[in-house]
């Protein structure tokens, strides 16, 4: 009686977690590429959005063809890498922010750097994507992260021709506080960035997120955006985030070469 | 009133699971700070319940009395992972509001509170009709949270301006407050007060 409960039990067990596991895994790698596809036109979405393409109610992946060119850049020197230097790290079409940033060769440490947006490694690496329109560039579209308040938010910037007006900003993955940090997502406010100017004449990094409301008589209205009420930290956390790569550490390189050789 | 109508209509007011037996109150305060999330956590645990139930009654004279408690949990983990999954193939925006609770419906109270009291020990068709009853319980709760925490704290209904906020040129000052989880505690509270007021047969004695 002992011995066959027993048996019993341990067979009961096993039945239940086959089962189980088969029912799992079945679902996990059949639904795995309409994820995946999702993942991407999310991303997609974001960069056409910001491209100012029109991409409503047309094949996505057409309009994203046609009208934006993704790149690498290497950050310490600004130079844009060429195909033929893609590997396993570098590849602007599955770019892993995560697996570049822990890699010896393709990250680095940036946690002592000043004003950095509360991240410990990021990659030497990033993607870049240039929009063009017959032939003539109009906007390039800057991947950028980093710490809000309860979530790495991780975003796109775009900027003009002139790369100094803010075309657009918007972040594809967050986990902030609906209705309150989660406002960033709000269409009034991303658009009350468009047109601001990334540096002053001299050239130095002004752009910034402000408490409150920015007096629009001042010198400096054109390098602030309004901060947005209840989220303090979250909005502080996107000022970091967009200065930090702007700035030196970020792209700037890249941003100072271009303006040198216009 | 029929057996089964019966045991489908009892959870949403009589003996709703959070107005009633105070389960499942983590998620309700989660996800209620909009009506869609709602509506989807909703589905989720409708979802899972009916399932977790009608399974578990099915095998539930083979359960050995050592593991039950174990080979429940594997049946509602396995269950939630595919809703999980489900949510992410077909529903991506909301996946990415809902983050991380809908695999926390794992713990949800409600789910391994039924299996417990009701799927062990009756037959299969009946379990199944308790799974869908107690989910539209909780349903209801989320819905009705959700649908007030929304309107107060960002003047909207499913994204739909109805008290038009001043930050997008109306005149409603939305209330940061009921965005944040301790309004649906303060709501659940007033809620139970009502249901209480009306069936005084549901209050404890003193």
């Amino acid at each position: 009686m002992e011995t066959e409960s027993r048996k019993k039990t341990i067979l009961i067990a096993l039945i239940v977690s086959l089962i189980c596991s088969v029912l799992v895994s079945v679902a996990a790698v059949k639904l795995r590429p309409i994820q995946e596809r999702n993942k991407e036109l999310s991303k997609i979405e974001n960069i056409l959005e910001l491209s100012g393409a029109d991409y409503k109610d047309v094949d996505l992946f057409e309009v994203y063809k046609k009208n934006i060119t993704p790149s690498l850049v290497e950050l310490k020197t600004g130079r844009v890498l060429d195909e033929t230097e893609y590997n396993e790290f570098l590849n602007v079409r599955d770019f892993d922010i995560k697996k570049n940033s822990e890699d010896e060769n393709y990250g680095r440490d940036v946690s002592s750097l000043p004003g950095v947006p509360k991240i410990k490694r990021a990659p030497r690496y990033m993607p870049i994507y240039f929009v063009k329109k017959n032939g003539e560039l109009k906007k390039i579209i800057f991947l950028i992260y980093g710490k809000a308040l309860w979530s790495t938010m991780y975003g796109f910037i775009a900027l003009g021709a002139d790369l100094n007006t803010i075309e657009g900003l918007t972040f594809f993955e967050h986990g902030e506080t609906p209705g309150l940090g989660g406002e960033v997502d709000n269409p009034r406010w991303k658009a009350s960035w468009r047109g601001k100017k990334v540096f002053d004449d001299l050239g130095e990094l002004k752009i910034e997120v402000i408490k409150g409301k920015v007096d629009l008589n001042s010198m400096s209205a054109k390098h602030k955006i309004d901060g947005l009420s209840g989220s303090t930290i979250t909005t502080r956390g996107v000022s970091d985030i967009v200065r930090f790569w702007l700035g030196p550490e970020g792209y700037g390189e890249f941003i100072k070469k271009r303006k040198e050789a216009r | 009133m029929g057996k089964y109508s019966k045991i489908i209509l009892d959870p949403l007011v009589d003996k709703n699971p959070v107005t009633f037996h105070i389960l499942g109150i983590c998620s309700a305060l989660a996800v209620t700070s909009k009506l869609e999330t709602s509506i989807v956590m909703s589905l989720a645990v409708l979802f899972v319940l009916s399932l977790s139930n009608l399974s578990i009654s099915i095998i539930r004279n083979f359960i050995p009395g050592s593991i039950r408690i174990l080979i429940e949990m594997t049946i509602i983990a396995s269950l939630v992972i595919i809703a999980d999954q489900l949510i992410k193939a077909f529903a991506f925006e909301l996946s990415k509001e809902l983050s991380v609770y809908v695999g926390l419906i794992i713990t949800n109270c409600i789910i391994m509170g039924r299996a417990e009291a009701y799927a062990s020990k009756n037959p299969p068709l009946q379990s199944l009709f308790d799974g869908i009853g107690n989910a539209l319980g909780y349903s209801c709760v989320l819905i009705v949270v959700g649908g007030i925490r929304e309107l107060l704290g960002s003047g909207k209904i499913l994204g739909v301006n109805i008290l038009r906020p001043i930050n997008e040129g109306g005149w409603y000052e939305p209330n940061g407050l009921f965005l944040l989880s301790p309004s649906a505690f303060i709501l659940i509270g007033l809620l139970i007060w009502v249901v209480r007021t009306l069936k005084p047969e549901q209050s404890e004695e003193e």
